[in-house]
């Protein structure tokens, strides 16, 4: 069933369908959507769950980790400063293997203050073990949920995963969206049964102290865990497919890349906008491909490689950056691509921080800048008069 | 074997599982730990149907070492500040599991973790009204870390990031009343022990176990390496600060102080002081006399609002 319903909702719906036990929450805009609806489904009893509102962003992120320790499915949703306030109990769900899925409705990072859509507070916690995906519409963002639980929820896994949608664009837009049909959802995601979890049956320690002669391991073993998670990042994708019809890409989408000289890499929301120039470019008879990263983490560096190993020119643009650095998307694929046969070239673009609009003229732009030279870091429509510049 | 031995076999097997621990030896707390004892004697009360929560602290370190635990119960520790939510979490897992029947939650930080970096996490536990016991081991200061000053601090103590000297007494503020502030949240029950009386901490932990809601429980629990006293003297450390009246005993249920532990012979407050290194700089610097008066007038103050005597 079809139906024009605003970003948020949809990913409401589908987290509905998901059935979690437990969510946790802390209202800051643009993710407000998302839980206000989640409540009334609680409140409806359309979904039973237990829904915490809590004083905290910190405060939720723990009440999830405690739920999820228990054997609860347990779901949150933040952007911006509330994931920057979870970052300690992040790393630590990751490092407790705990299956829990947040939302993070991507948002600039203060100061100043800002509201609007960039990249900079997930691209910022690249390193705390979750699985983080990336959607460029409401249907993906919606259908990325189920598959996150999935995912997470594999006994080799047990991750948890961040789905990132833009905020604003993505969560406040009205899109027709194929609802998740709760039967069909049901065969796909089964309930969570965990191996170990708190229970006085089976009375076990968890979160304890590793000294030297133990912590690294475990890091290995989280790292191993994550990567293996690529293949399952696929699998479930293909199972998605197979059950609903839609296939939105694995650990990256590949669009137009047969013969192109020139690929653009990004992700999220404004991949939409990049293949509708892809698209007006390729009937002029220009080579350009598109490349979406659909999964940051893990890092799917081989099929990076793969689909740009016979490319002229690369082109990363985002909506982050690694200050004092450069591009963080950008940083990783040209390490993915370091030594290897037919290295391209690759330039770097930061965009839409903050909110700007990326439209489709700049990244005609871009594409001609990323052709005829090497760039890295380059900002994209700076106005130059409020930098000192003419 | 003889009938006699026999019987004294039984006798101690008897013994042996009425004091079988849930905190089981080998662990690595100090000789004389206050806290250890408290933990113990809490769990214990307790009884195995518990599932519990533990902040950053010695507690986790000197219990919870990989390979080893020394729990046998289900425990979990996240983070320093999170012990209250983590609980929080187990809580409505248990309740949407439909498993609400299976155990308790009893949710422990030290007084750093409790008042200080965890007082977010513990007000919207008691705000939300979770049937879970939250128990704050007091020992006065941030000891795993190595003794620096905590909002729980008394006056004038000697920590590593209050220290004496020549422009200063130790600690500059008064130990905050978090009774208090957790009594504000209007949950049915507030109550404070020492381990110097252990039976009076089990009445307390039973009754706060049997009454649905948030329930907050401050041990005092004299650490002998942060206090600086002698390992064998933290049970009459722990007796003189409720005897000079400086740490009360009280229970508060909804709101309402309904018992207090009458002090039978008020201990002047040098005696408590005098056996702790911490407050060795009371004793020394000239202008003393002045600052020992004013700790008296807190203990004496004290006494009089709980109406001790």
């Amino acid at each position: 069933m079809k139906k024009v319903i605003e970003g948020s909702m949809a990913v409401a719906e589908a987290v509905k369908v998901c059935r979690p036990h437990v969510i946790s929450a802390y209202p800051i805009t643009p993710q407000t959507h998302i839980v206000e609806n989640l409540s009334q489904f609680v409140a409806d009893e359309e979904l039973k769950a237990e829904f915490v509102n809590v004083e905290s962003e910190f405060g939720a992120a723990s009440v999830v980790l405690g739920a999820s320790a228990t054997g609860a499915r347990a779901y949150s949703a933040t952007t911006a400063q509330g994931l920057l306030l979870m970052v300690e109990v992040l790393f630590n769900i990751a490092g407790l293997r705990l299956p829990v899925v947040i939302t993070c409705t991507n948002r600039a990072v203060s100061a100043p203050i800002n509201i609007w859509n960039d990249q900079q507070d997930a691209m910022t916690i690249r390193d705390s073990g979750w699985i983080m995906l990336f959607a460029e519409d409401n249907q993906e963002a919606a259908d990325m949920h189920l598959q996150a639980f999935k995912i997470g929820e594999h006994p080799e896994i047990m991750l948890p995963v961040m789905v990132n949608m833009d905020g604003f664009i993505l969560t406040h837009a009205f899109e027709p969206i194929e609802l998740l049909d709760q039967k069909v959802a049901d065969e796909f995601l089964p309930p969570y049964k965990p191996e170990l979890y708190l229970t006085t049956k089976n009375p076990l320690t968890f979160g304890i102290l590793a000294e030297p002669d133990w912590y690294m391991e475990t890091r290995y073993r989280l790292q191993k865990a994550i990567e293996a998670s690529s293949d399952m990042i696929e699998e479930v994708a293909d199972q998605f497919k197979k059950t609903f019809g839609r296939y939105q890409g694995g650990l990256v989408e590949k669009y137009r890349l047969d013969g192109a000289e020139t690929v653009i890499v990004s992700m999220g929301s404004v991949v939409g906008t990049i293949k509708e120039v892809a698209d007006e470019l390729r009937d002029k008879g220009k080579k350009i491909g598109v490349l979406k990263i659909r999964a940051f983490r893990p890092f799917p560096k081989e099929a990076i490689y793969d689909a740009l190993k016979n490319v002229k020119n690369v082109i990363v643009m985002e909506k982050a950056i690694s200050l004092g650095a450069t591009g963080i998307l950008y940083d990783e694929i040209k390490a993915a691509l370091y030594g290897r046969p037919n290295q391209p070239k690759v330039s770097g673009f930061i965009a839409g921080l903050g909110g700007r609009d990326i439209p489709k003229e700049s990244i005609v732009k871009v594409i001609k800048k990323g052709e005829t030279s090497e760039v890295d870091n380059l900002f994209v429509d700076l106005k130059e008069h409020l930098i000192g510049g003419k | 074997m003889a009938k006699d031995e026999l019987t004294v076999e039984k006798k101690i097997k008897e013994k042996e599982e009425i004091v079988e621990s849930l905190l089981t030896p080998g662990h690595k707390a100090c000789s004389g730990c206050g806290l250890a004892l408290a933990a113990r004697t809490v769990m214990n009360t307790a009884g195995k149907d518990i599932i519990v929560t533990a902040a950053t602290g010695c507690l986790e370190v000197f219990s919870t070492s990989y390979p080893h635990s020394a729990w046998k119960m289900p425990w979990i520790h996240s983070l320093f500040e999170n012990s209250a939510a983590v609980a929080a979490g187990i809580e409505v897992a248990l309740k949407a599991l439909g498993r609400e029947k299976e155990a308790k939650i009893i949710a422990q930080g030290g007084d750093g973790a409790t008042a200080d970096i965890g007082i977010g996490c513990l007000s919207g536990m008691f705000e939300r009204g979770h049937n879970i016991l939250y128990v704050c081991y007091d020992n006065e200061a941030y000891m795993n870390t190595g003794v620096q000053r905590s909002s729980l601090t008394p006056f004038e103590a000697w920590t590593s990031t209050s220290p004496s000297g020549k422009v200063s007494w130790g600690n500059p503020t008064e130990k905050k009343n978090m009774p208090a502030i957790a009594a504000a949240h209007g949950i049915p029950y507030v109550a404070t022990a020492s381990v110097a009386y252990l039976k009076d901490l089990e009445k307390k932990v039973k009754k706060a176990l049997d009454i649905v809601g948030p329930k907050y429980l401050q041990i005092h629990a004299p650490c002998p390496l942060g206090w600086a006293h002698e390992p064998y003297d933290t049970i009459k450390v722990a007796k003189l600060a409720v005897q000079t009246g400086l740490i009360p005993l009280y229970e508060m249920e909804n709101g309402v102080i309904t018992s207090v532990r009458k002090i039978a012979k008020k201990a002047p407050v040098e005696e408590y002081l005098k056996l702790q290194g911490r407050f060795r700089h009371l004793f020394k610097k000239p202008g003393f006399e002045k600052e020992l008066e004013r700790i008296q007038a807190m203990a004496d103050a004290t006494i009089k609002k709980f109406n001790l005597m």
